[in-house]
């Protein structure tokens, strides 16, 4: 309790150190400077851009789409049509009209690369593989999941906790990240990835292939 | 400086920071930024941890709670985040280019001079200058917001006078992959 107060007390006189504001004009001279407060910037959900500057990214219907939906006086603000004048401003009509042409273009060009990506996301395979590392001991690696926005990390936890065996991100052979955890569990790994549990969610089963490795004998030679 | 960039590859590693080099980090914002005390402490409360993330070309971004504030290439200035930026506008020197220049801006080029010296544009008067080298915010026409962080590649007295070449050279822009960095 002691303690607290001290804290409570050394805390107070800081906001009242010096720092006169000189830079706002528009704030009444004030014995305390208070600390300003941020500006609220409202954020478009699609692109991530401050909404003004929407027009500028790469899917400009999405996001008058959902500003429409979510506040309307701004979008009246931005895209109405005398909006749309005064926005030309200083700058050139031809100017103005291959910046819409980009636009399109640009939108096109995303889109094409969210297509293509979702494609290859879906066409991309899970490999479960039982790896020997003595006559009756096994490890599992799990390869690929990292495709289906799975934090590795995390799922090697989840996997460490339900088998209770140990559980690793490690980098394979080709240098690319898999799943190795200590024991023989393909089969429960792939009952989990079928019952979408925890961090699993969104991986389609049918991409799930198995793959056997044993230890040669002439390996050690 | 941010055209490629992410989490996964470019980030050797995180660390508290100690709180006598917190001080000395605080100080050298306070004196780099125009912003007092006070608001810094809204945005950098003294009881939270300052975390480090070194990246790799000595990079350092600094983090208060996950979401990076600021950050500083070796012994250079220290930048804002965009983000915080938006919030605290008034915290670096402005200055504005024309409507023709923000699809460039945004793709990452230079800004240059005759895109700040035009009718849409803004530099500091001449009484005011600004040296060579200098950390500014990139106002656009027509726009309430930043739309990137730069560095002076000229002082404003010359940007005007010579109107040619690269004026400000943008070290983060919006939608580049530290944009898209939100928590470390």
């Amino acid at each position: 309790m002691v303690r607290k107060n001290n804290q409570d007390q050394k805390g107070q006189p800081t906001p009242a150190a010096p720092a006169p504001s000189t830079t706002e004009p528009t704030e009444p001279a004030e014995p305390i400077p208070e600390p300003k407060p941020p500006v609220q910037v409202f954020y478009c959900a699609v692109c991530t851009f401050p909404v003004e500057y929407c027009e500028f990214g790469s899917s400009l219907s999405k996001c008058k789409e959902w500003l429409k939906d979510v506040r309307v006086d701004l979008y009246e603000r931005f895209y109405s049509e005398d909006a749309l004048q005064a926005k030309i401003g200083t700058m050139s009509l031809e100017a103005q009209s291959k910046l819409e042409k980009d636009a399109v273009e640009k939108e096109a060009k995303a889109d094409a690369k969210a297509d293509a990506a979702l494609k290859k996301k879906l066409a991309s395979q899970i490999t479960i593989k039982r790896i020997e590392r003595n006559k009756r001991k096994h490890v599992t690696a799990i390869h690929g999941l990292e495709a289906f926005g799975v934090d590795l990390k995390k799922a090697a936890k989840q996997f460490a906790s339900k088998f209770a065996t140990g559980a690793s991100v490690t980098k394979n052979a080709q240098g690319l990240e898999e799943i190795v955890v200590q024991g023989d569990v393909g089969d429960e790994v792939f009952e989990l990835i079928e019952k979408q549990v925890g961090v699993l969610k969104g991986i389609p089963p049918d991409n799930v292939e198995f793959v056997e490795d044993k230890k040669k004998k002439s390996e050690g030679a | 400086m941010f055209k490629r960039f992410s989490l996964s590859s470019d980030v050797s590693g995180q660390t508290p920071v100690k709180s006598s080099i917190q001080r000395s980090i605080r100080n050298a914002v306070l004196s780099q930024w125009k912003i007092e005390s006070s608001t810094l402490e809204v945005l950098w409360p003294k009881k939270e941890a300052l975390t480090h993330v070194k990246c790799k070309d000595h990079l350092s971004i600094y983090a208060v709670q996950g979401e990076p504030i600021f950050f500083q290439h070796s012994d250079g200035p220290i930048y804002p985040t965009l983000r915080v930026l938006h919030r605290y506008p008034f915290i670096l020197p402005a200055v504005k280019v024309d409507r023709g220049a923000i699809r460039f801006l945004l793709a990452g080029a230079s800004m240059m001079c005759p895109g700040l010296t035009s009718a849409g544009g803004y530099l500091p008067p001449d009484d005011t200058p600004l040296e060579a080298g200098v950390p500014v915010a990139i106002f656009t026409e027509g726009k309430e917001h930043a739309a990137a962080i730069g560095i002076t590649k000229l002082s404003t007295i010359e940007m005007r006078k010579v109107n040619k070449g690269v004026g400000v050279e943008p070290i983060t822009y919006l939608g580049d992959e530290f944009w898209a960095i939100k928590t470390v």
